[in-house]
């Protein structure tokens, strides 16, 4: 199973949640914080992290799809 | 008819524990008509999905300016929300503004600083421990740490901190304080800060406010002399007081149940992360909440909303909320995803969040390395609220060691 992460990023506010949660997977901007989806197509063992920063996000910016 | 609509924030049997009040508005009236100090009346949210609907609505700010707005303090100026201040953060710049801060608070950024965070930890503990038992960890810690970090960050000389305690508690002030002592207290930190902000200019330092005045100078409109001087002014109140109030509340949460919050917490170190994140769900006593100023006619929970209204949403009421927690009642230090409303939602939430988490993990690794049988030195129950504030805290935590 594959799987892909959408990312609203104009709903984004750079509170850094994901960066936290998911290290591997997301980074942000340094110029104005706005976050970076560095694995797009998550490795498998990232998949609970990222759920977690999917959940946790305040701007509700992120999912998590199958593809 | 207006004795039946109750005073808003409501009373709490004791310092940790919610409010009655929340659960049955929860369960019987989610869009409830309460009364502010000032006499004003206003709606309140309590369900965390109304919670956070309204929150993450870019069409309402917590800006209340408008003259059919609710007064939320007793004295004459209305409270931090009605200033024209607050007007910066939510005008249709603020996406703006917003951006150019967010670059000072990315998580990267926050991390270079843990270790002088944790530096400045183990100085306080040091002085608390010099002091001898019991202590107030409140005072010796809580207040201290996060007012040395944002001066730091800012620049700005930490030897003022007293003052600037004051200026915030006054800048937040919802009975404390009388009109005469907030204009005098608003009229020093004025002065203040311009002062700070023209040193800052010509002799520009390693900081955010030197960062930001070169912004200013560059003249490309982005940021005037006035809002610079608003920004550091509110930065520096929302950097120390509600991190200051939340060390003191998260450590007494965790000390009231030793056995399964503290213990655990020596025996496991990974989960201070998320025992930081349900400090910040179960706090019982954060305040005042959030307002917004409903500018068009909406409907929440079924319930229509005229434009002009106040509402007043309760992020503590919305934590505690069943239908979004399993066990809401239980403060379970493991809990995982915790999408709690502390920090608010949506393009208004808050800004210094991350460092606001970095500074309460730090805070407790620390403490559970120097004084693992740290134990409060008064019973939970006899902890005595800070009261007259938008932000809720305690008074003192007494500790032994």
């Amino acid at each position: 199973m594959v799987k892909r992460i959408e990312f609203d990023e104009p709903k984004c506010i750079a509170a850094g949640q994901c960066v936290m949660t998911a290290p591997e997977v997301f980074d942000q901007r340094d110029e104005d914080g706005v976050a970076i989806v560095l694995q797009p197509v998550p490795a498998p063992e990232h998949w609970d992290a990222v759920r977690d920063a999917v959940a946790i996000c305040p701007a509700a910016a992120l999912l998590l799809v199958d593809i | 008819m207006s004795e039946t609509v109750p005073v808003y924030p409501f009373a709490h049997p004791a310092a940790l524990e919610p409010s009655p009040e929340w659960e049955r508005l929860r369960d019987e009236c989610p869009v409830s008509r309460v009364r502010m100090v000032s006499g004003d009346e206003a709606l309140l949210l309590t369900r965390y999905a109304d919670v956070r609907e309204l929150l993450a609505d870019p069409r309402f700010t917590h800006s209340l300016t408008a003259p059919d707005a609710a007064k939320v303090s007793t004295a004459d100026d209305g409270g931090v929300f009605s200033s024209e201040n607050s007007a910066m953060t939510a005008g249709p710049d603020h996406p703006r503004w917003r951006r150019m801060m967010n670059k000072s608070f990315t998580v990267k950024r926050v991390t270079a600083m843990r270790p002088r965070i944790e530096e400045i930890a183990h100085q306080l503990i040091d002085d608390m421990l010099a002091g001898g038992q019991p202590g107030d960890l409140q005072s010796a810690l809580g207040f201290p740490l996060p007012v040395f970090v944002i001066c730091e960050l800012l620049g700005v000389d930490p030897g003022y901190r007293d003052k600037f305690s004051h200026w915030s508690d006054a800048m937040l002030n919802l009975t404390k304080y009388d009109q005469d002592e907030l204009t005098t207290a608003a009229a020093e930190f004025q002065a203040f800060m311009v002062q700070h902000v023209q040193d800052k200019r010509s002799k520009p330092g390693d900081d955010l406010l030197s960062e930001l005045a070169a912004v200013v100078d560059s003249q490309d409109g982005r940021l005037s002399e006035e809002e610079l001087v608003i920004t550091a002014q509110g930065l520096l109140v929302a950097g120390h007081e509600t991190t200051a109030n939340m060390i003191g509340k998260m450590v007494s949460m965790l000390l009231a149940d030793r056995p399964r919050r503290w213990e655990r917490l020596l025996d496991d170190r990974g989960l201070i992360n998320s025992a930081v994140e349900e400090s910040l769900r179960f706090d019982a006593n954060p305040g005042f909440g959030l307002p917004r100023y409903i500018s068009e006619d909406i409907e929440v929970a079924g319930c229509p909303i005229a434009a002009g209204t106040t509402v007043v949403v309760s992020m503590a009421s919305g934590n505690r909320d069943e239908r979004a927690y399993p066990e809401a009642g239980e403060m379970l230090i493991d809990r995982v995803p915790n999408p709690h409303l502390a920090f608010g939602v949506g393009p208004h939430s808050c800004l210094g969040q991350a460092l606001a988490r970095t500074e309460l993990q730090v805070v407790l690794a620390v403490l559970l390395d120097r004084l693992p049988t740290l134990e409060l030195a008064v019973p939970a129950g006899e902890l005595r609220r800070r009261d007259g504030l938008i932000v809720g805290g305690l008074e003192e935590v007494p500790v032994r060691w």
